[in-house]
C-alpha cells in the first residue's frame, strides 16, 4: 500500500533536502523548527490490464451509449489528443495515446469507419517533430495515417480549417478546428496529469484559436483563479466551461476518454529524485554525489540532452470515457487521490526547486520565462484552499535562470525578453501594450505554422500564468540564477539559500516559517 | 591712423579660408569700418568660390561678433563690403577670368595669405602655392599695370619666420639671400626640379611592378569586394604613394638645403623669387612665426583648424604621447593670430613708402615662451582638467622628461613595430565580431602611434629651433601707432602672459575644437545608440540585408550538405563528409578569389536534382538549419524594420529555394535561381549572375530607381568586406559580425557595428547534415521519386 503524502517539520535531526537547479540538483539545510517538507504521496498501484480497461471504458462510457453504438459506416470521426506537454517526463513506449487510439481505431474499423482524421490538440503549442508524433501515437498509427495526411496537428493559424461556433453568454468567441466542429463525433484522448488538464479545456483550448484563447488567457481571469488545480475556483475553468456549453449547443459531439497516471516519474537510476531524504540508501547518496558531480562539469547542453532523455515508467491508475464533464468529475478524483496533500496553515516563504521541463520545453530550454512560469505558474498554484506562501509573503526558487533559448521552439520568447520584459513585468500592462502585436505577428505566425515555434503570443500566457503569484507575493528570489537575467525578471538574485533567507528577511523578519514543495514528483497542497 | 589710413580703401585677400584669412577679413570688416574687400578663392570640386565665402568664412564662430553687432543687416552689408572672384594662386595667371584680374589688380592694397601650410604637402605643390604663389601675383598686377591714380597696388606678402632656416642665434628682418648664410640655390631650378619629381614619381607608380602591389594592397584590405571597388582602391593607393613620394621628397630636399621642411624651404625661396620679379610692383613681407589662437580677438581663444602644437598637445593629454622631444630651456616661438592680423593691417595702412619691407612677427626676442613653461602649464592644466577615455576613466598625463628626438623616436617605432607585427597575425586568422574588433582597435592604435610619429619628426625640429626672431620692425611699426590703434589693432607681442595665455585661452580652446571627452562616466547615448537611432527612423527607405553571418551562421556549404545527405544512410553520410572535407581547402580558397565563380562550381553540385523532393526538403530547412543558426537579434532588426514602414529585401548568393521560407521577413528576396530542366530536375546552372559583390550594389540600386526609394535613405547590413559596394551604395551601412578587414574599414569610416549572436544555448549540430529518415521513409521517397541522391554522390 503506498504512503500518503506527508508534511515534515524539519528538525535538527533532518537531513538536507534535495532542491532541484534545472539541469542539477542541490542539498540544503532548512532552518530546524519553522521550516517544513511537503512530500508527494507514492505512486498508486496501476492498472494491470491496461487495454482491458480500455474497452471497457469505451464498453461503458458515463452518461453515453457505448462508443461502437456511435459509429457507423461513412461517418466523419475525428480523435484528437493531448500534444507533447504531456505528460512530463514523457512516458516510456507504448504511450498511453497510442493505446487508446489504437483501441478506438479497432472499433471504428470494425464499424466500418473510414473517414478517420487524428490530430494534434497543440492550441497555440508547437507542432510536434515527426519523432515526437510517433512517440505518441506510435509507429503503426503514424505510418497508417500521417502518409495519407489524416494524421496531421492542429494550426490555430489557418482561417480555411477553423469554424466560428459563437460566443458565451460572456461574450467569449468560440472558435475551434474546423473538422473537430464538422465530424460526426469527436473523441478526445486525453492525459490527465494535474487537475487542471481535461474536461472542456482539452477541446475548447486545445483545438481553438487565439480569438477564442485569449478570453481566457489573459490576467484578469488567472489572478482570479485560484488555483487552477480547482476546477470550482478557476476562472480559467469556468471560460472553458462556458465555452464547453457553445460546444453542445452547437452540436458538436464529443466522446471524451480521459486517463490518469500514477506519480512514477523517474525510472530506477534517478529513483533518489522522489525518495524522502532521511530514507535515502547508501547507495542513493552516492548516485547523488555521483551524478551532481558528474554534472556540474557536463556542459548545459550535453546535460539538457541527457535529461530529456528520461522517460519516465509512468502508468496508468484509471481510464474513463463518456459524456466531457461527467467523466471530468471521476478523473479529477482520481488525479486528487494520488495528489492531495494535506497541509494545515500557509507560510512566509515558500522553496521551490525548478527542474529541467516544463509543459512547454519537452527537448528544449527551460528559458527565463518558463522558469518564472514554473515557479510562479505551476508549482504556486498546487493548492486548493488557499496558497501555500501568505499574502505578501516570498517565493524562494532555486534554478540556473541562463538568458538561455531555444531559437527554433522559442523565437518569439526571446523577442519578449529583450523588448517587452526590458519595457515592463506587470502582466496587465504588457497585455495592453504589447500582447496584440505579437499575436498578429505574421512572422511569429509562419514559424508557428511551418516551423517548430511556438505562437508569438505564447510568452505572453506563460507570463500571465504567475500573474495571482506576483500580485500575492511581495519578492521572488531565485538562488543561483544568471543575476542580469533575473532582473529583468524583475526578481532579486541570491548566490545561496543562506543568502536569500538573509535577503527575505525585511520582509518576512528574521524567523519566518519555511515551506518547500518537494516536487517532482507533483503534488496538490491542500491547505487549510 | 590705421583706421584712417584704410578708409574707403579696397583690398584684396588670398587664402581668405585659411587660419590667418579668415581672422584678417574678419578684422577688416569689424574694425575698420569703411574698407571693402575683393576675395580670391578657388572653387571647390562642388561649390562656388563665393559659396564657399558664405559656408567657409561668414559662418565661421570668428563671424558671430560681426553678426551680432550688425544683426539683420548682416548679409546685406556683406554683399555691399565684399566681393569673391574666383582664383587660384597655384595657375598661372592665378586662373582669374579678364575681368576679374582687373578687379583685383586694382585694389589699393593686396594682402597675400594663401600658402600650402600643410608641413607634410608635397614638393611640388608646395612650389606651385608657396614658391610661386606671390610672384604670380605680382606677374598680374604687372600685366595688368597701373591703376588709374598711376600706381601699382602694395602687395602684402604673409611668408613666415622659419624661412631662417635652422639656426641659432639671431635672425634679422632681412631677405635670406641678403643674410651670411645663403647658399646660394636657384628658385628656378628648384621649380623644374620639384615638377620634373613629380612626372617621375607618377610614371614609377604607372611601373607594373608598382602597379601590382597597389593591387595587392588594395585586394588585403579590401578582400573579395570586386572588380570596381577594387579598382577604386588601387588607384587611391598608387596617388597616395605618389605623394607620399613627394612629401619624402620634399622633407629631404628642404633638410638638405638646411630648412627644417619643405614650408619653410619653398617659402624662403618664394620671398626670393618675389624680390625678383617684383617689377614695379611694392612689396611688404609680413613673417609670423607658429601662429596659435587668439589671444582677445575676435574672441579669446579662436582657432581655425587644426594646426601644429593642438595634435600633439592632445596627443600628450590622450596618453598617446608620453613624451615630446625638446631642450627645455629653448625657446617655443608661438604668436596669437590676432597679433599677427593686426600686424599685417597695420603693414597694409602704413602704405608702400612706410611700412619696413620685412616685418617679423615673433615673441622668442622679446617675450620668450620657454619650452619648459609650456610644458609644465600643459601638464598642469590637464591634471587639473584631465581628458577621460571611453570608459569613462580620467587618464593621467605623463612627466615630460625632455627626451632627445632620437630616443622618442625610436621608442615609437618599436611600439609601432610590435603593433603591425600583432595586427599582421590577427589579420591572417579568420576572426569574426568582437575579435574582430580588437584587431580594429590594434589598427587603431597603429595609426595614432603613427601620427604621434610623424609629429616628431616633422615639429620636433621646430621645438629643437634656437633661432631667435627679431622684431625691430615691429616694435618701431608699434611706437607709430596712437592710442586708439593700440587697443583696436594690438600688434605688440610683449603683451602676452604666457601662463594665462596657455591655461585660460589656449588649452580650454583647443579642447573644445578637438572634441575629446573631457566629462566623467560614460556617456548615457553612445555613438552606436545614435547611429541605431538613425537606422531606426521612419524617414529611411530600405533595409538590405545579407544573409550569411549577417542573419544566420550558416552558409550555402551547409544548405546544400543538409539538402545533399538528408536521404542517405550512415555509410553513405560518412563517405559524403569525408569527400567535403577533403574538398575543403580548395573551396575556401576559391571563395575567397570571388565569390560568384565559387558559387558557381559549387552549385553544380544540384544538377538533377529532382526539383520537387528540394521543395518539400527545403521546408524543414527553415527549422532544422536556418532558424536554429539565426542571429535572434539579427530576425528582430529585419521586423523592426518592417515595423517602421522600411521596405526590406535579402540580397543572398544562397539558392533560392533555401532561402524561400523567410519570405514573411522581406518585401523582395534576390537569391541565386537555378535553371530548371523539361523533366523537373535542376541543372545545375545558374540563370543569371549571382548576386554577389559589386552585382549586390546594383540589385539595390536597382531595386530603388524602380520603386521610387533613395540609396542615401537606405540601410545595408552586411558581414564581409565583398559587401563593401553594397555597404558604400546606402546612406546608412551597417557591419555585422565583421570579419577583421570590414570591422577596420567599418571603424575608419565610423560605420555602425553589430555584433549579433546565436541564441545561446541552442542546439549545435556538429555537422549540417539532414536528421536521419527512418528506414520505411527513404523507402517510401525513393520510390515515389526513382532516386535517392544527387549526381555527385552516386
Amino acid at each position: 500500500m503506498p504512503r500518503p503524502g506527508f508534511v515534515l517539520e524539519v528538525d535538527k535531526s533532518t537531513p538536507p533536502i534535495l532542491f532541484w537547479r534545472g539541469e542539477n540538483f542541490s542539498l540544503e539545510k532548512l532552518p530546524a523548527g519553522r521550516s517544513r517538507v511537503i512530500y508527494a504521496p507514492e505512486p498508486l498501484p496501476a492498472i494491470e490490464d491496461v487495454d482491458g480497461a480500455i474497452r471497457h471504458a469505451l464498453l461503458n462510457p458515463i452518461e453515453q451509449d457505448p462508443l461502437p453504438e456511435q459509429l457507423f459506416p461513412g461517418m466523419k470521426l475525428t480523435i484528437a489528443f493531448d500534444d507533447v506537454s504531456l505528460p512530463l517526463p514523457k512516458m516510456q513506449r507504448p504511450d498511453i495515446r497510442q493505446r487508446v487510439i489504437e483501441a478506438v481505431l479497432d472499433m471504428a474499423a470494425e464499424a466500418g469507419v473510414d473517414d478517420v482524421h487524428i490530430i494534434s490538440a497543440l492550441a497555440l503549442h508547437r507542432r510536434m517533430t515527426e519523432a515526437e508524433l510517433r512517440h505518441a501515437v506510435g509507429d503503426r498509427v503514424y505510418d497508417a495515417f500521417a502518409p495519407r495526411g489524416t494524421l496531421y496537428q492542429h494550426d490555430a493559424e489557418d482561417p480555411e480549417n477553423l469554424s466560428y461556433l459563437g460566443t458565451t453568454p460572456h461574450g467569449e468567441d468560440v472558435e475551434i478546428n474546423k473538422r473537430a466542429a464538422e465530424s460526426d463525433l469527436l473523441v478526445y484522448v486525453n492525459i490527465n496529469l494535474v487537475a487542471m488538464d481535461g474536461g472542456w479545456k482539452s477541446t475548447a483550448t486545445g483545438l481553438s484559436s487565439y480569438k477564442s484563447l485569449r478570453h481566457h488567457h489573459n490576467p484578469e481571469t488567472m489572478i482570479h483563479s485560484r488555483s487552477f488545480m480547482d476546477q470550482h475556483r478557476s476562472e480559467l475553468h469556468k471560460s472553458n466551461w462556458r465555452m464547453g456549453k457553445v460546444l453542445l449547443d452547437s452540436g458538436v459531439k464529443v466522446f471524451q476518454i480521459e486517463t490518469t497516471l500514477n506519480t512514477d516519474t523517474f525510472p530506477s537510476p534517478f529513483g533518489f529524485l522522489a525518495k524522502r531524504e532521511w530514507e535515502w540508501k547508501p547507495s542513493d547518496r552516492m548516485t547523488f554525489l555521483a551524478s551532481t558531480k558528474a554534472l556540474n562539469r557536463t556542459p548545459t547542453r550535453l546535460a539538457r540532452k541527457i535529461f530529456h532523455s528520461i522517460e519516465a515508467p509512468h502508468q496508468m491508475t484509471s481510464v474513463q470515457a463518456g459524456d466531457v464533464e461527467a467523466v471530468h468529475r471521476i478523473t479529477t478524483e482520481h488525479v486528487y487521490k494520488q495528489q492531495l496533500v494535506e497541509v494545515k496553515g500557509q507560510t512566509d516563504i515558500l522553496t521551490l526547486g525548478i527542474p529541467y521541463i516544463s509543459p512547454y520545453n519537452v527537448h528544449s530550454i527551460l528559458n527565463p520565462i518558463l522558469v518564472m512560469c514554473m515557479g510562479l505558474g505551476y508549482y504556486f498554484n498546487m493548492y486548493k484552499g488557499m496558497p501555500l506562501v501568505r499574502e505578501g509573503g516570498v517565493i524562494i526558487m532555486t534554478h540556473p535562470t541562463q538568458p538561455d533559448f531555444h531559437p527554433v521552439h522559442h523565437p518569439s520568447y526571446i523577442d519578449f525578453f529583450e523588448q517587452v520584459l526590458a519595457d515592463t513585468t506587470d502582466p496587465k500592462v504588457m497585455s495592453q501594450k504589447w500582447e496584440k502585436q505579437y499575436a498578429e505577428d505574421e512572422w511569429y505566425k509562419h514559424l508557428y505554422r511551418t516551423t517548430y515555434a511556438y505562437h508569438g503570443v505564447h510568452p505572453f500566457y506563460m507570463w500571465y500564468w504567475g500573474s495571482h503569484a506576483l500580485q500575492h507575493c511581495s519578492r521572488i528570489i531565485i538562488v543561483g540564477g544568471d543575476p542580469k537575467t533575473v532582473r529583468r525578471l524583475g526578481f532579486v538574485p541570491a548566490s545561496t539559500m543562506d543568502d536569500a533567507l538573509e535577503i527575505a528577511s525585511d520582509v518576512v523578519g528574521r524567523a519566518p516559517t519555511i515551506t518547500h514543495l518537494h516536487a517532482p514528483p507533483l503534488m496538490v497542497a491542500d491547505v487549510s | 591712423m590705421i583706421s584712417e589710413n584704410l578708409h574707403g580703401k579696397r583690398i584684396a585677400v588670398t587664402g581668405a579660408t585659411g587660419f590667418v584669412g579668415t581672422a584678417l577679413v574678419e578684422r577688416l570688416l569689424f574694425s575698420v569700418p569703411d574698407c571693402e574687400v575683393v576675395l580670391l578663392v578657388r572653387n571647390g570640386r562642388r561649390t562656388a568660390a563665393a559659396e564657399r565665402v558664405r559656408r567657409e568664412i561668414f559662418k565661421n564662430d570668428a563671424f558671430d561678433r560681426l553678426r551680432a553687432s550688425l544683426g539683420p543687416a548682416f548679409d546685406a552689408t556683406m554683399q555691399r563690403r565684399v566681393s569673391v572672384v574666383a582664383g587660384d594662386v597655384g595657375t598661372d595667371g592665378l586662373g582669374l577670368s579678364d575681368e576679374d584680374a582687373k578687379t583685383f589688380a586694382s585694389c589699393d592694397t593686396i594682402i597675400h595669405s594663401a600658402a600650402s601650410v600643410s608641413f607634410d604637402s608635397p614638393l611640388d605643390s608646395a612650389v606651385e602655392v608657396n614658391l610661386l604663389g606671390p610672384m604670380r601675383i605680382a606677374e598680374l598686377v604687372n600685366r595688368i599695370g597701373p591703376r588709374a591714380n598711376g600706381t601699382f597696388p602694395h602687395l602684402v606678402a604673409v611668408s613666415t619666420c622659419y624661412v631662417a632656416g635652422n639656426r641659432r642665434g639671431t635672425a634679422p628682418e632681412q631677405l635670406v639671400s641678403a643674410g651670411p648664410f645663403d647658399i646660394g640655390l636657384n628658385w628656378k631650378t628648384e621649380v623644374t626640379a620639384a615638377r620634373r619629381l613629380r612626372g617621375d614619381a607618377e610614371a614609377a607608380s604607372r611601373m607594373p611592378s608598382e602597379l601590382q602591389k597597389f593591387r595587392s594592397e588594395a585586394r588585403s584590405e579590401l578582400g573579395a569586394a570586386g572588380a570596381p571597388a577594387l579598382a577604386e582602391k588601387t588607384e587611391q593607393n598608387r596617388e597616395r604613394w605618389v605623394k607620399d613620394q613627394l612629401v619624402e621628397a620634399g622633407r629631404s630636399r628642404a633638410a638638405s638645403v638646411g630648412w627644417p621642411d619643405a614650408y619653410a624651404f619653398t617659402k624662403a625661396l618664394g620671398e626670393q623669387a618675389l624680390h625678383e620679379t617684383k617689377g614695379a610692383v611694392p612689396v611688404s613681407i609680413v613673417r609670423p612665426s607658429i601662429i596659435e589662437s587668439a589671444l582677445a580677438e575676435p574672441s579669446p581663444g579662436w582657432i581655425r583648424g587644426f594646426r601644429m602644437a593642438e595634435p600633439v598637445i592632445i596627443s600628450y593629454a590622450r596618453g598617446l604621447l608620453d613624451q615630446f622631444p625638446g631642450v627645455p630651456e629653448g625657446t617655443v616661438d608661438v604668436i596669437p593670430v590676432d597679433i599677427v592680423v593686426a600686424a599685417i593691417i597695420a603693414v597694409a595702412a602704413l602704405g608702400p613708402e612706410d611700412a619696413p619691407h620685412i616685418t617679423q612677427v615673433a615673441s622668442g626676442s622679446t617675450n620668450p615662451l620657454k619650452y619648459r613653461t609650456l610644458v609644465d602649464n600643459v601638464r598642469d592644466w590637464f591634471t587639473e582638467h584631465p581628458i577621460y577615455d571611453s570608459e569613462g576613466q580620467p587618464i593621467v598625463v605623463a612627466d615630460w622628461k625632455f627626451p632627445g628626438r632620437g630616443k622618442v623616436e625610436k621608442q615609437l617605432t618599436r611600439a609601432k613595430s610590435i603593433i603591425t607585427k600583432s595586427e599582421k597575425v590577427l589579420q591572417a586568422l579568420p576572426l569574426r565580431g568582437n575579435q574582430a574588433t580588437w584587431s580594429a582597435k590594434l589598427e587603431d592604435k597603429r595609426g595614432d602611434l603613427e601620427r604621434a610619429l610623424e609629429y616628431v619628426e616633422l615639429y620636433g625640429l621646430y621645438t629643437e629651433c634656437e633661432a631667435i626672431y627679431s622684431v625691430d620692425n615691429l616694435l618701431a611699426i608699434n611706437d607709430r601707432l596712437d592710442a586708439h590703434d593700440r587697443s583696436a589693432f594690438c600688434l605688440d607681442p610683449r603683451v602676452v602672459d604666457w601662463p594665462t595665455y596657455i591655461s585660460t585661452i589656449h588649452l580650454p580652446s583647443i579642447v573644445l575644437h578637438s572634441r575629446v571627452k573631457t566629462t566623467p562616466g560614460k556617456s548615457t547615448l553612445d555613438r552606436s545608440d545614435r547611429l541605431r537611432k538613425q537606422i531606426l527612423d521612419p524617414k529611411r527607405h530600405v533595409a538590405a540585408f545579407d544573409l550569411e553571418n549577417t542573419l544566420i551562421s550558416s552558409n550555402v556549404v551547409e544548405s546544400y550538405s543538409w539538402l545533399a545527405t538528408r536521404r542517405l544512410n550512415s555509410p553513405e553520410r560518412v563517405r559524403y563528409v569525408l569527400r567535403t572535407m577533403k574538398e575543403a581547402p580548395n573551396l575556401l580558397s576559391m571563395d575567397r578569389k570571388d565569390r560568384s565563380d565559387f558559387l558557381r562550381y559549387f552549385y553544380r553540385r544540384y544538377e538533377d536534382a529532382p526539383v520537387e523532393q528540394i521543395e518539400e526538403d527545403s521546408r524543414e530547412l527553415l527549422a532544422q538549419l536556418i532558424m536554429t543558426k539565426s542571429f535572434p537579434a539579427g530576425l528582430r532588426r529585419v521586423r523592426e524594420h518592417r515595423a517602421l514602414g522600411h521596405r526590406t529585401i535579402l540580397i543572398t548568393g544562397a539558392m533560392s529555394f533555401a532561402v524561400e521560407g523567410l519570405r514573411p521577413l522581406f518585401d523582395e528576396i534576390v537569391a541565386a535561381e537555378m535553371t530548371i530542366r523539361p523533366d523537373g530536375t535542376y541543372s545545375g546552372e545558374l540563370a543569371k549572375v549571382p548576386p554577389t559583390g559589386e552585382t549586390r550594389a546594383q540589385v539595390l540600386a536597382e531595386y530603388c530607381a524602380a520603386e521610387g526609394l533613395r540609396l542615401e535613405e537606405s540601410i545595408a547590413y552586411a558581414d564581409s568586406s565583398s559587401d563593401l559596394p553594397m555597404l558604400e551604395a546606402v546612406g546608412f551601412p551597417v557591419a555585422v559580425n565583421p570579419e577583421t578587414r570590414l570591422a577596420a574599414i567599418a571603424r575608419k569610416r565610423g560605420w555602425l557595428v553589430e555584433n549579433w549572436e546565436k541564441s545561446p544555448g541552442g542546439p549545435r549540430p556538429r555537422l549540417p547534415l539532414g536528421p536521419m529518415m527512418s528506414e520505411r521513409e527513404q523507402k517510401r521517397f525513393s520510390v515515389r521519386n526513382g532516386r535517392n541522391s544527387y549526381r555527385s554522390l552516386s
